[in-house]
């Protein structure tokens, strides 16, 4: 199976004496639904931001989707996250735009025809319950519908990775089933290859999975 | 309502600047027209005892515009009673010839106390009048007037510079959390800050259009053109085209700055 992401010798480090992941090496296959946990404050936000290039590696290698995240230059670093869709804890909409302009953001960023990304959009709308809400505002919906907006806009451009920090972290059960559903339906149908950084990985996934935990700076994949 | 509010800064800020940068127009333009009142009204007075061409005055200054020569018949008439016709023709013949000098531009101080070392080189030239003390007192009044306004323009400019500046971080506030987001789903640079620099084009052609409606308002008062021609200044004050197409490029280069400085400025959110 092809590889998505190489990571070989990782070091990661926001400053000279601060060192967050150290020589870490891993490895994730196309397709595959991982988790990455490890206490606050370990570094599973900080390797997941060095997964969509905004934090640089220290040292070694870090390849995502066949690019080289060290030397990578802005356009193809552009262009690699015009494939990936991300999904934040703190959902990251853009409040002046309504939830329909949201989800639509990937899709006018890759240049695709309005009418197609219209019917795309009201589709994931759809999906996520929000159809009768696509002309409000982000501010007007709960975290809970914020989130499901979030993840909407995250899957509209049939992305080949998706990077989720804490998705469900302050949702409420309602919600936080129906972005679990929508992760393993991508990662199931779409194969889309998912990766989520959790405190805690629920009971009710149904799908297999990879379990990386980072300790002291350490990656281990957990059996 | 938040949105109009950051409009309206921007546009009040731009109009303020638009408004010093016409007033600093309009006194030039007034300056330039007091000036050439008083170079046409300005002349200086040169007795020779031989006869000196307009070309012949211009080797000494080129500034020279033209000369005139004063005519001796008024003084001799008076005379001619008391004076027999014989001495009456000498007298003719041995008095000087009076010029009057007017020039192209109203001289500095300096410039009057030059030409007038120059013409007194040659030797035919006996006396120059140069009229100094009156010259000065209106070229100082000149000068004061124009250091008094250029000042004026200076505050304003300065001020309104300080309002940009401030405009400029609640730009660079409310809209890099927009241009973070667009740049994490991988927009390019001229993508992410697009709606910026729609806003501040849209901004800058409204103050534009503000300003002109208010400077063509201004023209067309008879209050103003009363006022002007009290002063005996006769000045267009807008001109539309000229003056209009300087205020929008102004507004418009100010805001393109303003956004590009936003863009260059902003650093991705890690």
């Amino acid at each position: 199976m092809d590889k998505v992401i190489i990571a070989e010798e990782l070091t990661l480090a926001y400053n000279k004496d601060e060192t967050i992941i150290n020589q870490a090496n891993f490895s994730i296959e196309s397709g595959s639904f991982v988790f990455i946990t490890g206490a606050s404050g370990s570094g599973k936000s900080t390797l997941l931001k060095s997964l969509y290039g905004a934090i640089k590696p220290k040292q070694g290698s870090l390849v995502v989707g066949g690019a080289q995240i060290k030397n990578i230059s802005s356009s193809k670093l552009n262009f690699l996250r015009q494939h990936i869709g991300i999904v934040f804890q703190d959902y990251k909409l853009i409040k002046e735009w309504t939830i329909e302009k949201n989800v639509m953001l990937p899709l006018i960023i890759g240049g695709f025809d309005k009418k197609v990304s219209e019917q795309q959009v009201h589709k994931l709308l759809s999906h996520v319950k929000l159809n009768h809400q696509s002309g409000k505002y982000p501010l007007e919906l709960s975290g809970g519908e914020q989130q499901r907006v979030a993840m909407a806009r995250a899957l509209s451009h049939n992305p080949i990775l998706i990077l989720a920090d804490e998705p469900t972290g302050n949702l409420d059960d309602y919600s936080a089933e129906l972005i679990w559903n929508l992760l393993e339906g991508a990662n199931a149908q779409l194969k889309t290859t998912i990766i989520i950084v959790t405190h805690h990985i629920p009971d009710t996934i149904k799908i297999p999975y990879k379990h990386l935990h980072i300790e002291f700076g350490t990656i281990y994949e957990v059996s | 309502m938040k949105s109009v509010k950051n409009h309206i800064s921007l546009i009040l800020a731009l109009f303020s600047i638009l408004f010093a940068v016409q007033i600093f127009i309009i006194n030039d333009r007034a300056l330039q027209a007091y000036e050439e009142k008083l170079s046409s009204s300005y002349s200086m007075i040169v007795v020779s005892t031989a006869p000196i061409s307009l070309s012949q005055f211009q080797q000494y200054s080129s500034s020279i515009k033209q000369v005139e020569q004063l005519s001796a018949d008024e003084m001799i008439k008076k005379l001619e009673e008391n004076v027999s016709p014989k001495n009456i023709a000498l007298l003719k013949l041995s008095l000087p010839k009076f010029y009057r000098i007017h020039l192209s531009t109203f001289p500095t101080s300096y410039e009057v106390k030059k030409l007038t070392e120059n013409l007194k080189k040659n030797s035919t030239i006996t006396k120059v009048e140069d009229f100094s003390s009156n010259h000065d007192t209106v070229y100082k009044l000149l000068l004061l007037f124009k250091q008094i306004t250029q000042l004026f323009t200076g505050v304003i400019l300065i001020v309104t510079l300080l309002l940009i500046a401030k405009e400029l971080r609640i730009w660079q506030f409310k809209h890099s959390e927009r241009m973070s987001i667009m740049g994490l789903f991988g927009a390019p640079v001229w993508l992410r800050s697009a709606v910026l620099f729609r806003v501040a084009l849209l901004d800058a052609l409204i103050s534009s259009c503000m300003a002109i409606l208010f400077f063509y308002f201004i023209t067309e008062s008879t209050w103003t053109t009363q006022q002007l021609s009290i002063i005996g200044i006769d000045i267009s004050i807008f001109e539309p085209i000229t003056d209009g197409s300087i205020l929008l490029g102004v507004s418009m280069f100010i805001s393109i700055l303003l956004a590009s400085l936003i863009v260059v400025g902003y650093k991705e959110e890690v």
